[in-house]
């Protein structure tokens, strides 16, 4: 068979390819950019009617605080959701792929998506990429088949359990839900407990802070809260926030939008040139 | 971890010689301690397991012991360095006790002591590979301080080594607060002891609480 007319899928898994020139670059004293990682704590806990995930808004690049709002949990279905910590893209890039996987996959069957299924996907993909996508992940979400809560590692090895806790913060959070969960929580208990944890991850680790997310899944319902608490204002030196100094000269209090003023002319000209 | 000298002679045999007389890394260790003021004096907790690397070898280690009159001496890490600070320890109280002077070392002595013993060990690269917790109350003031094996000291009103760092300093942040009563402090240290034995893999079910009243000026053992 000529080789022109057959095309190979793309095999899966780590790829070798660059591994000698990233070798070679290193050894010439090329310093490799560092990730921008999530330094997180993410929570999860099982509840009387489902599920609650939790998480911390800090991203930190080193020991610069890159983003002071982030996302962390992720949408993988209407009924499924998924926090992320380690390499910031990783688990954006993972979460997403088997986000659009799932969508497929629903409408395939016809079904609503199954805990499990995002869980083999995620764990299968991870596995075949051997630990090098660092993505540690809490994976929470209600099915046909009840409240289901999985923790993933970066190698893929997976845990199922009644509360979890992820991330550089998961000790300071997994010491609140050890002293204090219980079976059976009712939904504002539960929110009480998983915002407890976060703080205390928030609090007593360096690499999380700023706000908590939180987000409710039970039968038929998820509820996203995003900056459910935030412990951390910014406060301003004066209460009354900005004031102008006394001689500014106030001219106009009104606002016009500049859409008003401006003109917009279509040019009937030729297209862009490639 | 360890700590090596770039030593000039390249011998090998000398090599072997000079190392071995320096910790490199410690063999049988203690877990977390924790420790917390409360209102009449000072509560600590510990368990009673030494490791072996991943064995649980020993399990009747005592790791708190009492000091001269006043204070409690706490320490994880390496159990053979602790045996070794309990003997400089036992030395300078009774040297303290000759002087017949009506005066005793209180904790803040021994703190500082302390202090100097492990910083000057570590500053000739052999440390004593212990994280110590020194607690009591002299004059009715009570004092609590930790020293690491490197040397950095401080005073807190609560305090926790190795694991407990991580899973009890949140607890004891969020709960304690002062004129914690004797029951209230039990307590506190119980959950904190009880998060460690869940989560630490070294931890065992045997645990050792000491305390340091205020009004008795006497040390009362409650294994």
């Amino acid at each position: 068979m000529s080789q022109s007319a057959v095309d190979v899928p793309p095999k899966g898994g780590f790829s070798f390819d660059m591994c000698k020139r990233n070798d070679m670059l290193i050894q010439k004293g090329l310093k490799a950019p560092s990730f921008l990682k999530t330094g997180t704590t993410i929570v999860g806990l099982i509840f009387q009617d489902g599920v609650i995930l939790g998480a911390d808004t800090r991203a930190t690049e080193g020991p610069i605080v890159a983003d002071k709002n982030c996302e962390k949990i992720h949408y993988m279905a209407p009924n499924i959701y998924c926090c992320g910590a380690g390499t910031a893209a990783d688990t954006e890039a993972v979460t997403d792929m088997v986000s659009s996987q799932l969508r497929l996959h629903r409408y395939q069957t016809g079904r609503d998506s199954r805990v499990i299924t995002a869980l083999t996907l995620l764990k299968k993909h991870l596995f075949s990429y051997q630990g090098h996508v660092s993505a540690a992940l809490v994976l929470g979400g209600v099915d046909i088949t009840g409240p289901h809560l999985h923790t993933i590692y970066p190698h893929g090895s997976t845990d199922t359990l009644p509360f979890a806790t992820m991330g550089s913060g998961s000790l300071a959070a997994m010491s609140v839900f050890e002293a204090k969960y219980k079976e059976g929580l009712t939904r504002d208990e539960g929110i009480k407990l998983v915002a407890e944890a976060i703080c205390s991850g928030i609090f007593n680790d360096l690499g999380s802070g700023s706000n908590v997310d939180i987000c409710v899944i039970t039968k038929g319902n998820k509820e996203y809260l995003r900056n459910y608490m935030e412990p951390n204002p910014r406060t301003y030196v004066s209460s009354k926030g900005y004031s102008f100094t006394k001689k500014t000269e106030v001219l106009l209090t009104k606002i016009t939008p500049l859409m008003e003023r401006v003109e917009i002319t279509e040019v009937g000209g030729e297209a862009m040139e490639e | 971890m360890t700590f090596t000298i770039p030593i000039d002679n390249g011998d090998a045999v000398k090599n072997a010689e000079a190392d071995s007389q320096r910790t490199l890394y410690p063999y049988v260790t203690g877990t977390s301690i924790v420790a917390i003021k409360y209102k009449d004096g000072v509560l600590m907790a510990s368990d009673m397991g030494g490791s072996y690397g991943s064995t649980l070898r020993y399990k009747n280690i005592e790791r708190m012991k009492a000091i001269g009159k006043h204070s409690l001496l706490g320490a994880s890490g390496e159990i053979s360095d602790f045996q070794e600070i309990l003997r400089y320890l036992d030395e300078l109280i009774l040297n303290d006790n000759m002087w017949d002077d009506g005066n005793s070392l209180g904790p803040k002595e021994v703190h500082n002591y302390l202090t100097r013993v492990m910083y000057n060990r570590r500053n000739k690269f052999n440390p004593l590979w212990n994280t110590l917790v020194l607690g009591g109350v002299k004059n009715g003031e009570s004092y609590l301080g930790m020293v690491s094996m490197i040397g950095v000291s401080f005073e807190d009103n609560h305090v926790a080594t190795g694991f407990g760092n991580h899973l009890a300093r949140p607890i004891l942040r969020d709960e304690w607060h002062a004129d914690l009563s004797f029951e209230e402090g039990v307590k506190l240290l119980e959950k904190c002891m009880r998060v460690l034995l869940y989560r630490d893999r070294s931890a065992i079910n045997k645990f050792q609480r000491r305390s340091l009243k205020k009004a008795l000026q006497s040390l009362s053992h409650t294994p």
